[in-house]
């Protein structure tokens, strides 16, 4: 079948110009391949990160701490008066979550909503030699396992091994590498309260997060409120959401009703988060800028040809060629070029993640991996795809509005 | 009879600091089955008349109607219709496109046209490159040609909508007297036989005399 009259004028003039045209092809196709790799790369860590996070901490935490300073009691009472209090102090709430009962009876109520107290606080752990400062976060097994998947992370032990062993504690597997310890091991627990006690190895996680790994150990609850000297405190609630993206909704619920400082997860990993906005920034910079190049190439190229063909455009237009058919014609190659440059970056960006998927290596950094942590989705061939097309027909509508606008009187004069 | 293209008192002045008359008070009828030539010397406005009447450009001054319907008021992209349909234009230089072969150059209007099946069109443009001994020519690249077989093929090419006026433009100015004659006797036929109006510009005094009616120029008006 044969082509429109416009797209076949505008095939045999790129077909005419073939390095160049390749040359501008070339940028386009690298623009989408980087694209998709890039892409793939980045969004793989970053959604990994985030199931992690999503997976092993709680949804939304619920902290013994308020997010502005209460107002003082002669604020309140002279509200319009200008008071000025030096020498206040925060509050020290060495009771934890007050009405923490209460408040857990209370969210447990609220349907699709799982809740588990803790206690946490600072200890540091003795083995030998080796001195290594920890979290340790007491728990209540049968709620923990609702909230977090610390359970399903033991890669020794079990959480019942907090109740048969007289001091148990579960470590990270980043505390077990770094200080030789191993299960069963004693070691020696030291609170900033100054309370020692030795625990024994009843479990070893590996959630995946190296934080968590390196610096969280967890025991049971009532041993950890001897530890920290706070008996019968609880100074976090972890909630696990069936809805996950319900947990900033639900953070701002929980705070406006008890007051407390009360977190999501995206604000808890807030600066992790933060690190992707900036990662993405960076990922959409880079490829727009090769795109940008590479649209100065189309740019390049259709100018040149509409230089080259102006006697053509002047006796199209004698022929009683529209100035749209004319603008049309150019802006169909630039369309080419965007159209032919995008599948042949698919192909290569399809081969760039297929490339980068097998590699192997042994990762840490935020988390732990054996490699590129990938993720496949037809999203970034649409939008690479539409980038491409919409930045190469931008590229080529500028040359093609002169083409368009030249006048054939000056044309057929200049030549004759 | 109604004139094929009929020019009332067109001037064409070029704005600028010094503005320049390229023609003044021209009145001018054309016919159908009329062949005319324009003559003058460089400079006097010959070819700035042919794109007056053609379309191409406007007049200052004055009026162009085509089949008796008044030009003015058209729109460019009436106009460009207009001479799609109803005018054929032959240049000095071919201004064929290179990377087209001859049937496909000449199957260009048709096809912007899009009046005929694309059967129809090549068959057409077979025929009209026949009809001007170029039917072995066909499928070459106007590189592949002489120059005499280029202006042929543009003269295909401008008579591909079958148009009511053909205007040309220094036709034979790159051409042996031998093509040159060939090309204006084929003018003749348009004219004589297929009852076209034809309108061509040229210096040659002698082509010229070969027309139905020459008209003069010099300095921008008709002597």
């Amino acid at each position: 079948m044969a082509l429109p009259l416009g797209l076949s004028i505008a095939a045999r003039h790129l077909l005419h110009r073939r390095r160049q045209t390749l040359t501008s092809l070339l940028g386009v196709s690298l623009g989408v391949a980087f694209f998709i790799g890039i892409a793939s790369m980045m969004q793989g860590f970053q959604r990994d990160f985030v199931n992690r996070i999503i997976d092993a901490a709680p949804h939304v935490t619920v902290k013994d701490e308020f997010r502005t300073p209460p107002p003082q009691p002669v604020a309140i009472a002279f509200p319009d008066a200008v008071v000025e209090l030096r020498g206040i102090k925060p509050r020290d709430e060495v009771r934890g979550l007050r009405g923490a009962r209460a408040m857990i009876d209370d969210l447990e109520a609220m349907p699709g909503l799982a809740v588990a107290p803790t206690l946490s606080g600072q200890i540091l752990l003795r083995f030998g030699s080796k001195d290594i400062s920890a979290n340790v976060t007491g728990i209540v097994p049968e709620k923990e396992r609702r909230v977090t998947k610390l359970e399903k992370d033991l890669i020794a032990g079990s959480l019942e091994g907090l109740y048969t062993a007289a001091n148990g504690i579960i470590i990270g597997e980043g505390i077990a590498i770094k200080a030789g310890i191993g299960m069963d091991d004693m070691i020696s627990v030291v609170s900033p309260a100054g309370v020692v006690l030795r625990m024994k190895v009843v479990g070893i996680f590996r959630s995946g997060i190296t934080l968590m790994d390196n610096f969280d150990t967890y025991a049971l609850m009532k041993k950890a409120q001897i530890l920290q000297n706070r008996p019968n405190v609880i100074n976090r609630i972890r909630i696990r959401l069936a809805d996950v993206e319900q947990a900033a909704d639900m953070a701002r619920t929980i705070e406006a009703r008890y007051g407390y400082r009360t977190e999501s997860w995206q604000e808890q990993s807030s600066n992790i988060l933060g690190i992707f906005v900036i990662q993405n920034g960076i990922m959409y910079s880079t490829v727009g800028a090769i795109l940008i190049v590479a649209c100065f190439g189309i740019f390049n190229v259709i100018s040149t040809v509409v230089y080259e063909k102006t006697r053509d455009i002047g006796i199209l237009k004698s022929m009683g060629f529209r100035d749209a058919d004319i603008r049309r014609i150019f802006v169909y190659e630039g369309l080419i070029v965007g159209i032919v440059g995008m599948v042949i970056g698919w192909a290569l960006g399809y081969a760039i993640v297929e490339g980068l998927g097998a590699i192997r290596f042994n990762m840490e950094g935020f988390v732990r991996a054996q490699g590129f942590v990938l993720y496949r989705t037809p999203k970034h061939y649409v939008i690479s795809g539409l980038m491409a097309v919409t930045a190469s027909t931008f590229a080529a509508w500028l040359p093609a509005r002169r083409a368009s606008r030249l006048n054939p009187v000056d044309i057929v004069r200049g030549a004759a | 009879m109604t004139a094929a293209i009929e020019a009332r008192g067109v001037t064409r002045e070029l704005p600028g600091p010094v503005p320049v008359t390229l023609v003044r008070d021209i009145d001018l009828a054309i016919h159908p089955g009329e062949f005319v030539a324009i003559t003058g010397p460089s400079g006097s406005g010959k070819s700035s008349l042919l794109y007056l009447l053609g379309l191409l450009d406007r007049p200052s001054a004055g009026s162009v109607t085509l089949d008796g319907i008044e030009t003015a008021p058209m729109s460019v992209d009436d106009l460009a219709d207009l001479r799609l349909a109803r005018i054929g234009f032959v240049f000095q230089f071919h201004f064929l496109l290179p990377e087209f072969n001859a049937r496909a150059n000449v199957a260009i209007p048709m096809r912007r046209l899009g009046r005929l099946a694309p059967a129809a069109i090549a068959a057409r443009a077979d025929q009209l490159l026949g009809a001007l001994g170029l039917a072995e020519h066909t499928h070459k690249l106007p590189e592949q040609m002489s120059g005499g077989q280029r202006q042929r093929v543009a003269i295909a090419r401008a008579l591909a909508n079958d148009p009511a006026v053909l205007l040309a433009d220094e036709p034979t100015g790159n051409l042996d007297s031998r093509s040159a004659q060939t090309v204006f006797d084929l003018f003749r036929d348009f004219a004589r036989n297929q009852g076209r109006s034809v309108v061509v510009v040229t210096h040659d005094h002698d082509l010229a005399a070969t027309a139905d009616r020459q008209v003069h120029l010099v300095d921008g008006r008709i002597v």
